[in-house]
Protein backbone atom coordinates (compact mmCIF):
# COMPACT_ATOMS: atom_id res chain seq x y z
CA UNK A 1 0.00 0.00 0.00
CA UNK A 2 1.49 3.22 -1.08
CA UNK A 3 -0.61 5.53 1.04
CA UNK A 4 -1.47 3.51 4.10
CA UNK A 5 0.21 0.61 5.78
CA UNK A 6 -1.69 -2.62 5.20
CA UNK A 7 -1.48 -3.42 8.92
CA UNK A 8 -2.80 -0.02 9.97
CA UNK A 9 -5.90 -0.51 7.85
CA UNK A 10 -6.47 -4.00 9.20
CA UNK A 11 -5.93 -2.78 12.76
CA UNK A 12 -8.57 -0.09 12.42
CA UNK A 13 -11.08 -2.44 10.80
CA UNK A 14 -10.44 -5.07 13.48
CA UNK A 15 -10.91 -2.50 16.26
CA UNK A 16 -14.32 -1.56 14.91
CA UNK A 17 -15.54 -4.96 13.78
CA UNK A 18 -14.19 -7.28 16.45
CA UNK A 19 -13.32 -5.13 19.45
CA UNK A 20 -16.41 -2.91 19.72
CA UNK A 21 -14.59 0.36 19.11
CA UNK A 22 -17.17 3.08 18.90
CA UNK A 23 -17.94 6.69 19.53
CA UNK A 24 -20.13 6.40 22.60
CA UNK A 25 -21.75 9.76 22.21
CA UNK A 26 -21.87 13.05 20.40
CA UNK A 27 -23.31 15.43 22.97
CA UNK A 28 -24.42 18.93 22.08
CA UNK A 29 -24.31 21.38 24.96
CA UNK A 30 -26.92 24.13 24.75
CA UNK A 31 -27.14 27.20 26.97
CA UNK A 32 -30.63 27.96 28.23
CA UNK A 33 -29.87 31.29 29.88
CA UNK A 34 -31.87 33.24 27.31
CA UNK A 35 -34.97 31.14 28.00
CA UNK A 36 -35.51 32.60 31.47
CA UNK A 37 -39.05 33.66 32.32
CA UNK A 38 -41.26 33.84 35.39
CA UNK A 39 -44.09 32.38 33.37
CA UNK A 40 -43.92 28.60 33.42
CA UNK A 41 -45.53 28.12 30.01
CA UNK A 42 -43.27 30.64 28.32
CA UNK A 43 -40.19 29.14 29.99
CA UNK A 44 -41.07 25.57 28.94
CA UNK A 45 -41.92 26.74 25.42
CA UNK A 46 -38.66 28.61 25.03
CA UNK A 47 -36.63 25.68 26.32
CA UNK A 48 -38.37 23.24 23.98
CA UNK A 49 -38.02 25.53 20.97
CA UNK A 50 -34.40 26.37 21.60
CA UNK A 51 -33.28 22.77 22.01
CA UNK A 52 -35.24 21.64 18.95
CA UNK A 53 -33.78 24.46 16.87
CA UNK A 54 -30.16 24.17 17.95
CA UNK A 55 -29.98 20.38 17.80
CA UNK A 56 -32.29 19.80 14.85
CA UNK A 57 -29.53 18.29 12.71
CA UNK A 58 -27.66 16.47 15.48
CA UNK A 59 -29.01 13.00 14.75
CA UNK A 60 -28.69 13.20 10.96
CA UNK A 61 -25.19 14.63 11.33
CA UNK A 62 -24.19 11.76 13.63
CA UNK A 63 -25.62 9.25 11.17
CA UNK A 64 -23.74 10.73 8.23
CA UNK A 65 -20.42 10.73 10.11
CA UNK A 66 -21.05 7.15 11.10
CA UNK A 67 -21.43 6.24 7.43
CA UNK A 68 -18.46 8.25 6.24
CA UNK A 69 -15.95 6.70 8.59
CA UNK A 70 -17.58 3.35 9.17
CA UNK A 71 -17.40 3.96 12.91
CA UNK A 72 -20.49 3.30 15.03
CA UNK A 73 -21.82 6.32 16.91
CA UNK A 74 -23.94 4.79 19.63
CA UNK A 75 -25.72 7.78 21.16
CA UNK A 76 -26.59 11.33 20.26
CA UNK A 77 -27.35 13.43 23.30
CA UNK A 78 -28.04 16.95 24.44
CA UNK A 79 -26.90 18.61 27.64
CA UNK A 80 -28.35 21.89 28.86
CA UNK A 81 -27.66 24.55 31.45
CA UNK A 82 -28.58 23.21 34.91
CA UNK A 83 -32.30 23.84 35.14
CA UNK A 84 -31.98 25.27 38.66
CA UNK A 85 -30.15 28.23 37.10
CA UNK A 86 -32.92 29.17 34.70
CA UNK A 87 -36.12 28.22 36.52
CA UNK A 88 -35.76 30.13 39.80
CA UNK A 89 -38.77 32.36 39.23
CA UNK A 90 -41.40 29.62 38.95
CA UNK A 91 -42.87 27.36 41.66
CA UNK A 92 -41.49 23.87 42.35
CA UNK A 93 -44.38 22.12 40.60
CA UNK A 94 -43.41 23.84 37.37
CA UNK A 95 -39.97 22.20 37.41
CA UNK A 96 -41.58 18.86 36.56
CA UNK A 97 -43.12 20.47 33.49
CA UNK A 98 -39.67 21.69 32.45
CA UNK A 99 -38.44 18.10 32.71
CA UNK A 100 -41.36 17.11 30.49
CA UNK A 101 -40.45 19.83 27.99
CA UNK A 102 -36.88 18.49 27.93
CA UNK A 103 -38.21 14.97 27.41
CA UNK A 104 -40.48 16.10 24.61
CA UNK A 105 -37.61 17.93 22.91
CA UNK A 106 -35.47 14.79 23.18
CA UNK A 107 -38.22 12.68 21.58
CA UNK A 108 -38.77 15.21 18.82
CA UNK A 109 -35.07 15.24 18.00
CA UNK A 110 -34.75 11.44 18.19
CA UNK A 111 -31.81 11.65 20.59
CA UNK A 112 -31.03 9.05 23.25
CA UNK A 113 -30.75 11.17 26.42
CA UNK A 114 -30.96 14.75 27.58
CA UNK A 115 -29.01 15.86 30.65
CA UNK A 116 -29.06 18.96 32.79
CA UNK A 117 -32.03 18.60 35.10
CA UNK A 118 -29.72 19.45 37.93
CA UNK A 119 -28.24 21.81 40.44
CA UNK A 120 -24.88 22.84 41.89
CA UNK A 121 -25.11 22.98 45.67
CA UNK A 122 -21.57 22.27 46.86
CA UNK A 123 -21.47 25.23 49.20
CA UNK A 124 -25.09 26.00 49.83
CA UNK A 125 -28.52 25.53 48.37
CA UNK A 126 -30.38 28.33 46.61
CA UNK A 127 -34.17 28.30 46.70
CA UNK A 128 -34.21 27.29 43.06
CA UNK A 129 -31.85 24.36 43.67
CA UNK A 130 -33.98 23.27 46.64
CA UNK A 131 -37.11 23.37 44.50
CA UNK A 132 -35.45 21.38 41.74
CA UNK A 133 -34.06 18.73 44.09
CA UNK A 134 -37.43 18.32 45.77
CA UNK A 135 -39.08 17.28 42.48
CA UNK A 136 -36.31 15.14 40.96
CA UNK A 137 -38.20 11.90 41.77
CA UNK A 138 -41.36 13.08 40.02
CA UNK A 139 -39.38 14.50 37.10
CA UNK A 140 -37.54 11.22 36.54
CA UNK A 141 -40.66 9.13 37.02
CA UNK A 142 -42.68 11.12 34.52
CA UNK A 143 -40.06 11.32 31.76
CA UNK A 144 -38.08 8.76 29.80
CA UNK A 145 -34.96 10.43 28.49
CA UNK A 146 -34.19 13.10 31.09
CA UNK A 147 -31.10 12.67 33.27
CA UNK A 148 -30.45 14.50 36.51
CA UNK A 149 -27.28 15.35 38.41
CA UNK A 150 -26.54 17.27 41.57
CA UNK A 151 -23.08 18.43 42.61
CA UNK A 152 -22.92 18.29 46.40
CA UNK A 153 -19.24 18.92 47.03
CA UNK A 154 -16.02 20.35 45.68
CA UNK A 155 -12.43 20.45 46.85
CA UNK A 156 -12.72 24.23 47.21
CA UNK A 157 -16.06 24.35 49.02
CA UNK A 158 -16.07 21.13 51.00
CA UNK A 159 -19.01 18.76 51.30
CA UNK A 160 -22.57 19.99 51.71
CA UNK A 161 -23.92 17.34 54.05
CA UNK A 162 -27.39 18.91 54.11
CA UNK A 163 -27.53 18.37 50.36
CA UNK A 164 -26.37 14.77 50.76
CA UNK A 165 -29.09 14.20 53.34
CA UNK A 166 -31.56 15.56 50.83
CA UNK A 167 -30.19 13.40 48.01
CA UNK A 168 -30.42 10.22 50.11
CA UNK A 169 -34.18 10.62 50.36
CA UNK A 170 -34.46 11.80 46.74
CA UNK A 171 -32.84 8.53 45.64
CA UNK A 172 -35.22 6.51 47.81
CA UNK A 173 -38.26 8.39 46.52
CA UNK A 174 -37.09 8.05 42.93
CA UNK A 175 -36.76 4.30 43.45
CA UNK A 176 -40.24 4.21 44.95
CA UNK A 177 -41.85 6.17 42.11
CA UNK A 178 -40.21 4.00 39.45
CA UNK A 179 -40.63 0.70 41.33
CA UNK A 180 -42.71 -0.74 38.48
CA UNK A 181 -39.71 -0.40 36.17
CA UNK A 182 -37.06 -1.87 38.48
CA UNK A 183 -36.42 1.57 39.99
CA UNK A 184 -34.84 2.75 36.74
CA UNK A 185 -35.25 6.41 37.73
CA UNK A 186 -32.19 6.02 39.96
CA UNK A 187 -30.11 4.97 36.94
CA UNK A 188 -30.69 8.47 35.56
CA UNK A 189 -29.70 10.30 38.74
CA UNK A 190 -26.15 10.96 39.85
CA UNK A 191 -24.66 12.75 42.85
CA UNK A 192 -21.30 14.40 42.16
CA UNK A 193 -18.23 15.88 43.79
CA UNK A 194 -16.09 18.18 41.61
CA UNK A 195 -18.43 17.75 38.67
CA UNK A 196 -16.92 18.56 35.24
CA UNK A 197 -18.93 21.09 33.25
CA UNK A 198 -18.23 19.61 29.83
CA UNK A 199 -18.91 15.93 30.41
CA UNK A 200 -20.69 14.30 27.44
CA UNK A 201 -21.58 11.12 29.36
CA UNK A 202 -24.88 10.47 31.10
CA UNK A 203 -26.35 10.67 33.61
CA UNK A 204 -24.02 13.50 34.63
CA UNK A 205 -23.89 15.64 31.49
CA UNK A 206 -24.86 19.28 31.71
CA UNK A 207 -23.84 22.47 29.94
CA UNK A 208 -21.63 24.41 32.35
CA UNK A 209 -21.84 28.10 33.14
CA UNK A 210 -18.51 28.92 31.53
CA UNK A 211 -19.34 27.21 28.26
CA UNK A 212 -20.16 28.79 24.90
CA UNK A 213 -23.75 29.21 23.66
CA UNK A 214 -23.61 25.76 22.04
CA UNK A 215 -20.79 23.25 21.95
CA UNK A 216 -20.04 19.77 20.67
CA UNK A 217 -18.45 17.28 23.07
CA UNK A 218 -17.59 13.75 22.07
CA UNK A 219 -17.15 10.70 24.27
CA UNK A 220 -15.10 7.84 22.89
CA UNK A 221 -15.11 4.30 24.14
CA UNK A 222 -13.12 1.16 23.47
CA UNK A 223 -12.36 -1.15 26.40
CA UNK A 224 -12.28 -4.07 23.95
CA UNK A 225 -9.54 -2.43 21.90
CA UNK A 226 -7.35 -1.89 24.97
CA UNK A 227 -7.94 -5.46 26.14
CA UNK A 228 -7.09 -6.71 22.64
CA UNK A 229 -3.83 -4.75 22.53
CA UNK A 230 -2.78 -6.02 25.97
CA UNK A 231 -3.57 -9.57 24.97
CA UNK A 232 -1.42 -9.30 21.86
CA UNK A 233 1.48 -7.92 23.92
CA UNK A 234 1.73 -11.12 25.95
CA UNK A 235 3.88 -11.22 29.09
CA UNK A 236 5.57 -7.81 28.90
CA UNK A 237 6.57 -5.70 31.91
CA UNK A 238 4.17 -3.17 33.44
CA UNK A 239 6.15 -0.30 31.99
CA UNK A 240 5.72 -1.75 28.51
CA UNK A 241 2.09 -2.46 29.28
CA UNK A 242 1.52 1.20 30.13
CA UNK A 243 3.11 2.16 26.81
CA UNK A 244 0.76 -0.15 24.91
CA UNK A 245 -2.29 1.32 26.66
CA UNK A 246 -1.03 4.83 25.93
CA UNK A 247 -0.59 4.12 22.22
CA UNK A 248 -4.01 2.50 21.99
CA UNK A 249 -5.68 5.37 23.85
CA UNK A 250 -3.96 7.75 21.46
CA UNK A 251 -5.47 6.05 18.44
CA UNK A 252 -8.94 5.86 19.96
CA UNK A 253 -8.86 9.50 20.94
CA UNK A 254 -7.65 10.59 17.51
CA UNK A 255 -10.77 9.02 16.11
CA UNK A 256 -12.85 10.91 18.67
CA UNK A 257 -11.13 14.13 17.71
CA UNK A 258 -11.85 13.49 14.03
CA UNK A 259 -15.53 12.88 14.72
CA UNK A 260 -15.77 15.90 17.04
CA UNK A 261 -14.19 18.20 14.45
CA UNK A 262 -16.39 16.89 11.69
CA UNK A 263 -19.56 17.23 13.78
CA UNK A 264 -18.51 20.70 14.84
CA UNK A 265 -17.97 21.77 11.20
CA UNK A 266 -21.16 20.20 9.90
CA UNK A 267 -23.33 21.64 12.65
CA UNK A 268 -21.49 24.93 12.74
CA UNK A 269 -21.11 24.62 16.50
CA UNK A 270 -17.77 25.09 18.30
CA UNK A 271 -15.84 21.96 19.24
CA UNK A 272 -15.61 21.57 23.00
CA UNK A 273 -13.75 18.54 24.21
CA UNK A 274 -13.08 14.88 23.58
CA UNK A 275 -13.74 12.76 26.64
CA UNK A 276 -11.42 9.80 26.30
CA UNK A 277 -13.11 7.46 28.68
CA UNK A 278 -13.07 3.71 28.53
CA UNK A 279 -16.82 3.26 28.83
CA UNK A 280 -17.93 -0.35 28.97
CA UNK A 281 -21.19 -1.79 27.68
CA UNK A 282 -22.85 -5.04 28.69
CA UNK A 283 -21.71 -6.55 25.35
CA UNK A 284 -19.15 -9.34 25.57
CA UNK A 285 -15.67 -7.95 24.89
CA UNK A 286 -16.54 -4.39 25.89
CA UNK A 287 -15.57 -4.59 29.54
CA UNK A 288 -13.12 -2.66 31.73
CA UNK A 289 -13.04 -5.58 34.18
CA UNK A 290 -11.78 -7.79 31.37
CA UNK A 291 -8.92 -5.36 30.69
CA UNK A 292 -7.82 -5.71 34.31
CA UNK A 293 -8.08 -9.47 34.02
CA UNK A 294 -6.12 -9.45 30.76
CA UNK A 295 -3.44 -7.52 32.63
CA UNK A 296 -3.04 -10.54 34.86
CA UNK A 297 -5.63 -10.51 37.64
CA UNK A 298 -7.47 -13.76 38.24
CA UNK A 299 -10.64 -11.78 38.76
CA UNK A 300 -11.56 -8.11 38.91
CA UNK A 301 -12.05 -7.19 42.56
CA UNK A 302 -9.21 -9.24 43.99
CA UNK A 303 -6.04 -7.78 45.51
CA UNK A 304 -4.09 -5.92 42.85
CA UNK A 305 -7.23 -4.53 41.21
CA UNK A 306 -6.73 -0.97 42.43
CA UNK A 307 -3.11 -0.94 41.26
CA UNK A 308 -4.02 -2.31 37.83
CA UNK A 309 -6.82 0.22 37.47
CA UNK A 310 -4.51 3.08 38.51
CA UNK A 311 -2.04 2.08 35.79
CA UNK A 312 -4.80 1.77 33.22
CA UNK A 313 -6.45 5.07 34.07
CA UNK A 314 -3.20 7.00 34.02
CA UNK A 315 -2.02 5.49 30.74
CA UNK A 316 -5.38 6.21 29.08
CA UNK A 317 -5.11 9.87 30.08
CA UNK A 318 -1.50 10.17 28.94
CA UNK A 319 -2.23 8.62 25.56
CA UNK A 320 -5.36 10.63 25.02
CA UNK A 321 -4.03 14.03 25.99
CA UNK A 322 -1.68 14.24 23.05
CA UNK A 323 -4.26 12.98 20.60
CA UNK A 324 -6.76 15.78 21.02
CA UNK A 325 -6.45 19.54 21.05
CA UNK A 326 -8.86 19.64 23.95
CA UNK A 327 -9.47 16.83 26.39
CA UNK A 328 -12.04 17.18 29.13
CA UNK A 329 -15.08 15.64 30.76
CA UNK A 330 -14.36 12.63 32.90
CA UNK A 331 -11.52 11.12 30.83
CA UNK A 332 -10.36 7.82 32.31
CA UNK A 333 -11.79 4.39 32.98
CA UNK A 334 -15.42 3.90 33.98
CA UNK A 335 -16.38 1.13 36.35
CA UNK A 336 -20.17 0.92 36.26
CA UNK A 337 -21.20 -2.47 37.56
CA UNK A 338 -24.40 -3.13 35.60
CA UNK A 339 -22.93 -1.92 32.31
CA UNK A 340 -19.86 -4.15 32.36
CA UNK A 341 -20.14 -7.91 31.74
CA UNK A 342 -16.88 -8.59 33.62
CA UNK A 343 -17.93 -6.54 36.66
CA UNK A 344 -21.32 -8.28 36.77
CA UNK A 345 -19.62 -11.67 36.73
CA UNK A 346 -17.11 -10.62 39.41
CA UNK A 347 -19.94 -9.43 41.68
CA UNK A 348 -21.95 -12.59 41.06
CA UNK A 349 -19.10 -14.81 42.15
CA UNK A 350 -18.30 -12.67 45.19
CA UNK A 351 -14.93 -11.42 43.90
CA UNK A 352 -15.93 -7.76 43.75
CA UNK A 353 -17.41 -5.99 46.77
CA UNK A 354 -18.82 -2.53 47.29
CA UNK A 355 -15.84 -1.67 49.49
CA UNK A 356 -13.38 -2.66 46.76
CA UNK A 357 -15.33 -0.62 44.23
CA UNK A 358 -15.02 2.37 46.54
CA UNK A 359 -11.26 1.88 46.72
CA UNK A 360 -11.10 1.62 42.93
CA UNK A 361 -12.86 4.95 42.54
CA UNK A 362 -9.92 6.64 44.25
CA UNK A 363 -7.81 5.99 41.17
CA UNK A 364 -10.24 6.00 38.25
CA UNK A 365 -12.35 8.62 36.61
CA UNK A 366 -15.77 8.24 38.16
CA UNK A 367 -17.30 6.73 41.27
CA UNK A 368 -19.75 4.17 42.57
CA UNK A 369 -21.65 3.74 39.35
CA UNK A 370 -24.74 1.71 38.51
CA UNK A 371 -24.69 -0.26 41.71
CA UNK A 372 -27.85 -2.05 42.78
CA UNK A 373 -28.40 -2.41 46.53
CA UNK A 374 -31.26 -3.94 48.55
CA UNK A 375 -34.48 -1.96 48.26
CA UNK A 376 -34.89 -1.75 52.03
CA UNK A 377 -31.56 0.08 52.53
CA UNK A 378 -32.26 3.07 54.78
CA UNK A 379 -31.86 6.69 53.71
CA UNK A 380 -29.13 7.11 56.35
CA UNK A 381 -27.05 4.34 54.90
CA UNK A 382 -27.44 5.70 51.36
CA UNK A 383 -26.35 9.12 52.66
CA UNK A 384 -23.35 7.53 54.37
CA UNK A 385 -22.42 5.76 51.14
CA UNK A 386 -22.66 9.02 49.20
CA UNK A 387 -20.65 10.91 51.84
CA UNK A 388 -17.86 8.30 51.76
CA UNK A 389 -17.57 8.37 47.99
CA UNK A 390 -17.79 12.15 47.76
CA UNK A 391 -15.02 12.48 50.39
CA UNK A 392 -12.68 10.49 48.15
CA UNK A 393 -13.24 13.00 45.36
CA UNK A 394 -12.92 16.06 47.58
CA UNK A 395 -9.77 14.87 49.33
CA UNK A 396 -8.11 13.80 46.08
CA UNK A 397 -9.16 16.80 43.99
CA UNK A 398 -10.93 14.60 41.50
CA UNK A 399 -14.42 13.91 40.25
CA UNK A 400 -16.34 11.19 42.03
CA UNK A 401 -19.99 10.33 41.79
CA UNK A 402 -22.64 8.00 43.11
CA UNK A 403 -25.30 6.39 40.97
CA UNK A 404 -26.88 3.82 43.20
CA UNK A 405 -30.17 1.98 42.78
CA UNK A 406 -32.01 0.69 45.84
CA UNK A 407 -34.15 -1.88 44.04
CA UNK A 408 -37.45 -2.12 45.83
CA UNK A 409 -38.57 -5.68 46.53
CA UNK A 410 -35.15 -7.16 45.80
CA UNK A 411 -32.41 -8.36 48.07
CA UNK A 412 -28.87 -9.69 47.95
CA UNK A 413 -28.81 -12.67 45.59
CA UNK A 414 -31.45 -11.19 43.29
CA UNK A 415 -30.69 -9.49 40.01
CA UNK A 416 -32.20 -6.55 38.21
CA UNK A 417 -32.43 -6.02 34.46
CA UNK A 418 -32.43 -2.46 33.12
CA UNK A 419 -31.86 -3.32 29.47
CA UNK A 420 -29.90 -1.55 26.73
CA UNK A 421 -26.70 0.24 27.67
CA UNK A 422 -27.72 0.21 31.34
CA UNK A 423 -27.41 -3.59 31.48
CA UNK A 424 -28.26 -5.75 34.47
CA UNK A 425 -26.95 -5.94 38.02
CA UNK A 426 -26.79 -8.35 40.91
CA UNK A 427 -27.97 -6.72 44.16
CA UNK A 428 -24.84 -6.05 46.22
CA UNK A 429 -24.60 -6.38 49.98
CA UNK A 430 -24.07 -3.12 51.88
CA UNK A 431 -23.10 -2.62 55.54
CA UNK A 432 -26.22 -2.18 57.65
CA UNK A 433 -24.56 -0.37 60.56
CA UNK A 434 -26.19 3.05 60.78
CA UNK A 435 -24.35 6.36 60.29
CA UNK A 436 -27.54 8.16 61.40
CA UNK A 437 -26.13 10.32 64.18
CA UNK A 438 -23.18 11.44 62.06
CA UNK A 439 -25.20 12.18 58.93
CA UNK A 440 -28.01 13.99 60.72
CA UNK A 441 -25.63 16.53 62.25
CA UNK A 442 -25.97 18.30 58.90
CA UNK A 443 -23.92 21.34 57.93
CA UNK A 444 -20.80 21.20 55.81
CA UNK A 445 -17.59 19.22 55.96
CA UNK A 446 -14.91 21.88 55.44
CA UNK A 447 -12.73 21.95 52.35
CA UNK A 448 -9.55 19.92 52.82
CA UNK A 449 -6.14 21.47 53.33
CA UNK A 450 -3.77 21.16 50.41
CA UNK A 451 -0.44 21.33 52.06
CA UNK A 452 0.97 18.94 54.69
CA UNK A 453 0.07 16.14 52.25
CA UNK A 454 0.36 12.66 53.65
CA UNK B 1 -10.22 12.39 -1.40
CA UNK B 2 -9.83 8.68 -1.00
CA UNK B 3 -11.81 5.81 0.39
CA UNK B 4 -10.47 2.57 1.79
CA UNK B 5 -12.48 -0.50 0.88
CA UNK B 6 -11.75 -3.73 2.75
CA UNK B 7 -13.22 -6.98 1.51
CA UNK B 8 -12.96 -10.22 3.47
CA UNK B 9 -14.71 -13.56 3.31
CA UNK B 10 -14.73 -16.96 1.64
CA UNK B 11 -12.99 -16.92 -1.72
CA UNK B 12 -15.11 -17.24 -4.84
CA UNK B 13 -14.82 -16.40 -8.52
CA UNK B 14 -15.16 -12.79 -9.59
CA UNK B 15 -14.89 -10.88 -6.30
CA UNK B 16 -12.50 -8.26 -7.66
CA UNK B 17 -14.56 -7.91 -10.83
CA UNK B 18 -17.76 -7.39 -8.85
CA UNK B 19 -16.25 -4.88 -6.44
CA UNK B 20 -14.46 -2.90 -9.13
CA UNK B 21 -17.44 -2.75 -11.47
CA UNK B 22 -19.58 -1.48 -8.60
CA UNK B 23 -16.93 1.21 -8.01
CA UNK B 24 -16.96 2.09 -11.72
CA UNK B 25 -20.77 2.37 -11.68
CA UNK B 26 -20.52 5.25 -9.26
CA UNK B 27 -17.45 7.04 -10.61
CA UNK B 28 -15.08 5.67 -7.97
CA UNK B 29 -11.59 5.21 -9.40
CA UNK B 30 -9.42 2.46 -7.95
CA UNK B 31 -5.85 3.58 -7.35
CA UNK B 32 -4.35 0.67 -5.44
CA UNK B 33 -5.24 -2.93 -4.64
CA UNK B 34 -3.61 -5.34 -2.24
CA UNK B 35 -5.12 -8.78 -2.16
CA UNK B 36 -4.32 -12.26 -0.91
CA UNK B 37 -5.99 -15.62 -0.40
CA UNK B 38 -5.00 -17.68 2.61
CA UNK B 39 -6.48 -21.17 2.43
CA UNK B 40 -10.03 -20.31 1.37
CA UNK B 41 -10.07 -16.91 3.02
CA UNK B 42 -10.07 -13.91 0.71
CA UNK B 43 -8.76 -10.53 1.92
CA UNK B 44 -8.46 -7.39 -0.14
CA UNK B 45 -7.78 -3.75 0.57
CA UNK B 46 -8.55 -1.21 -2.12
CA UNK B 47 -7.68 2.45 -2.12
CA UNK B 48 -10.03 4.38 -4.38
CA UNK B 49 -10.33 7.99 -5.42
CA UNK B 50 -13.79 9.41 -4.71
CA UNK B 51 -13.35 12.89 -6.20
CA UNK B 52 -15.66 12.06 -9.10
CA UNK B 53 -18.15 9.96 -7.16
CA UNK B 54 -21.64 10.29 -8.64
CA UNK B 55 -23.68 9.54 -5.51
CA UNK B 56 -23.51 10.54 -1.85
CA UNK B 57 -20.61 8.79 -0.13
CA UNK B 58 -22.95 7.38 2.52
CA UNK B 59 -25.07 5.80 -0.21
CA UNK B 60 -21.96 4.32 -1.79
CA UNK B 61 -21.06 2.77 1.57
CA UNK B 62 -24.52 1.13 1.64
CA UNK B 63 -24.22 -0.10 -1.96
CA UNK B 64 -20.88 -1.76 -1.21
CA UNK B 65 -22.24 -3.31 1.97
CA UNK B 66 -25.22 -4.69 0.06
CA UNK B 67 -22.90 -6.12 -2.57
CA UNK B 68 -20.96 -7.83 0.21
CA UNK B 69 -24.10 -9.33 1.69
CA UNK B 70 -25.16 -10.63 -1.72
CA UNK B 71 -21.84 -12.42 -2.19
CA UNK B 72 -21.37 -13.52 1.44
CA UNK B 73 -18.48 -11.11 1.94
CA UNK B 74 -17.75 -8.47 4.53
CA UNK B 75 -17.19 -5.15 2.74
CA UNK B 76 -16.26 -2.04 4.71
CA UNK B 77 -15.91 1.31 2.99
CA UNK B 78 -14.35 4.09 5.01
CA UNK B 79 -13.13 7.58 4.31
CA UNK B 80 -9.32 7.91 4.37
CA UNK B 81 -9.39 10.52 7.15
CA UNK B 82 -10.01 7.92 9.83
CA UNK B 83 -6.73 6.19 8.97
CA UNK B 84 -4.87 9.48 8.69
CA UNK B 85 -6.14 10.42 12.12
CA UNK B 86 -5.44 7.17 13.87
CA UNK B 87 -2.10 6.27 12.40
CA UNK B 88 -0.37 9.55 11.60
CA UNK B 89 0.73 12.27 13.95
Amino acid sequence: MAIFEFNDILETVEMIRDENLDIRTITMGISLFDCVSDDEKILCGRIYDKICKKAENLVSCGDSIEKRYGIPIINKRVSVTPISLVAGAIPAKGYVNIAKALDKAASTLGIDFIGGFGALVQKGMSDSAAKLISVIPEALAETNLVCSSVNVASTKAGINMDAILEMGSVIKRTAHLTRDKDCIGCAKLVVFANVPEDNPFMAGAFHGMGEAETVINVGVSGPGVVAGAIKKAGGCSLLELAEIVKKTAFKITRMGQLVAREASDKLNVPFGIVDLSLAPTPAVGDSVARILETMGLERCGGCGTTAALALLNDAVKKGGVMASSSVGGLSGAFIPVSEDAGMIEAVRMGALSLEKLEAMTAVCSVGLDMIAIPGDTSVDIICGLIADEISIGVANTKTTAVRVIPVIGKNVGDEVEFGGLLGSAPIMPISTYSPHDFISRGGRIPAPIHSLKN
Amino acid sequence: MKAVITVTGKDNIGIIAAVSSECANYGVNISDISQSVLKDYFAMIMIANIDSITIDFGEFVDKMKALGQKRCLDIHTMHEDIFNSMHRI
